[in-house]
């Protein structure tokens, strides 16, 4: 397992998402009131760049018209297709148990001085790499998000 | 030949003519008729040209009246040499779908009363289901309510094409007092006749009608799962009568894919709509469109992907087959041990029960 520093807390506000780049391999990070959880930007459906698809609330209905909001910004909607996924576990809606959006641990972790803000852009691994080094990079907040980059098996969140 | 025993899902005894019903109808409803003299119109529906061949078979043409409409015949035809185990009365008339509310009720009942006194009583294997308006959601669970009471019926007879997609809320009393009572809610190819058979519009043709009538099945079957039907009565099962089977798997390929991107508009349709259809939804196999050869069938059949699905039915006095072979040809052996018994008691509570 690689794990690469991908943005200071403060870049990502509940309800955001910054989409980073690790290994040539694209990877949004979002933020759920406060807890960070990463997705590859990869539709398992057809491929299409999931992460920017628009963040949308789990609506149930246990029978109809008894509608439900269930979690709200809970969902990422895919935006060819609409299917939808849940962005903690990358489960489909339709599908939960074979068709799911590969998922990266992300922790928030004790970071140094205000130089690490140069993590927002350019190349991500190379960037990770260099915070990582100095064991956790910096930022203005004083934490930071590695990514642990695990491998290809699915990990429930 | 058909083994003793069979359960035939779908036959049609016919009202000879209205007059017939006269004893059977409320006193109200009786003078009301006669006054009106509607006792001189047979009140067919268009579902067929009157003098169609596929109305009745050739050797099932009785000497006088309608075909269908004679029990002896029906025993002579059907019952005696084929000794099913039980066979289902789906009576289509006119009455299930006309305008007044009222009269289409007292005229069910008529009928309902009719299948008991001339039917049912006079021929222990024989089973019905119940005729109601269908075009009055509230009368139709009153005529359920009454005649449940008597286990020999069985299911209750709704018609494909309505004013309504038959999912509709308005419909929603009639599932609930089906499914109170243990009994599936049969749909048989048919229409109100008084709106478009096809979504686009009226035909010129019988040909393009009749093959059409899938489309009505999948409207219906479709309008049933998006509002809801299958979650909001959860014992409810549906029989779809004489829709032919080689439209669904098509139809449920699509009712999934569409669903996996709206789902969220009905939020309700919790899991696969082709899961739903498997477990709660079955179809009488006669007429049965199958395929031209072995090797399409059973790809047709794997795609169907159940086998608890079809039902034998002769469709008497339709015209769909000659002589004694009742079943479509190149069923597979478990296959057709289930359609002709097991399935059947399986989605009819009531051919077991005491």
């Amino acid at each position: 397992m690689s794990r690469h520093v991908v943005a200071a807390v403060g870049e990502i506000p509940p309800g955001g998402r910054k989409l980073v780049t690790i290994r040539g391999r694209e990877i949004g990070v979002f933020n759920l009131d406060g807890e960070f959880f990463a997705l590859i930007n990869r539709c398992p459906h057809q491929g299409a760049a999931l992460c920017r698809g628009e963040i949308v609330s789990r609506l149930e209905a246990p029978l109809p018209g008894e509608y439900r909001l269930a979690k709200q910004g809970a969902m990422l909607r895919c935006p060819w297709h609409c299917w939808e996924f849940d962005i903690r576990t990358g489960q489909s809606w339709c599908d939960p148990n074979d068709v799911k959006a590969r998922t990266y641990n992300v922790t928030v972790e004790p970071g140094g001085g205000p130089g690490q803000r140069a993590l927002r852009g350019g190349n991500g691994e190379r960037l990770g790499r260099a915070g990582l080094r100095g064991n956790h990079a910096l930022t203005g907040a004083g934490r930071v998000l590695p990514v642990g980059h695990h491998d290809d098996s699915f990990m429930d969140a | 030949m058909i083994q003793a025993g069979a359960i035939d899902c779908d036959i049609h005894p016919a009202v000879p003519n209205t007059r017939t019903l006269l004893p059977h109808l409320d006193d109200y409803w009786r003078e009301h008729i006669l006054r009106r003299g509607l006792e001189r119109d047979n009140l067919e529906t268009s579902a067929y040209p009157v003098g169609a061949p596929i109305n009745a078979r050739p050797d099932w043409q009785p000497a006088a009246g309608p075909a269908g409409s004679s029990l002896a015949s029906l025993q002579a035809h059907i019952l005696d040499p084929m000794q099913p185990r039980a066979a289902i009365c789906n009576v289509l008339h006119g009455a299930q779908m006309m305008m007044s509310e009222d009269l289409s009720a007292a005229l069910c009942r008529a009928i309902n009363n009719w299948l008991v006194a001339e039917w049912l009583d006079r021929d222990p294997r024989l089973r019905a289901s119940i005729v109601v308006p269908v075009h009055s959601p509230d009368l139709a669970a009153e005529e359920i309510e009454r005649m449940a009471p008597d286990r020999r019926f069985v299911q209750v007879l709704l018609l494909a094409m309505t004013e309504l997609p038959l999912g509709r809320r308005q419909n929603w009393p009639i599932y609930r007092a089906a499914e109170r009572h243990g009994l599936p809610v049969g749909i048989h190819a048919g229409s109100s006749f008084r709106h478009p058979p096809s979504a686009g519009g009226w035909g010129s043709f019988y040909l393009e009608d009749y093959v059409s009538y899938a489309q009505g099945f999948a409207a219906a079957l479709n309008s049933l799962l998006a509002e809801g039907v299958f979650q909001k009565f959860p014992d409810l099962r549906v029989v779809l009568i004489e829709s032919g089977v080689t439209w669904l798997p098509a139809n449920l390929w699509r009712v999934n894919k569409t669903w996996r991107g709206v789902r969220a508009e009905v939020p309700w349709l919790n899991r696969l709509p082709a899961d739903i259809v498997r477990a709660r939804v079955r179809l009488t196999a006669q007429p049965f469109d199958a395929p031209p050869d072995a090797a399409a069938l059973a790809t047709l059949l794997e795609q169907l992907g159940s086998e608890d699905m079809l039902l034998f039915a002769t469709d008497y006095p339709h015209w769909h087959y000659d002589g004694t072979e009742a079943l479509p040809p190149g069923l597979p052996a478990g296959l057709l041990r289930k359609m002709l018994v097991e399935n059947a008691l399986a989605t009819y509570p009531r051919l077991t029960a005491p």
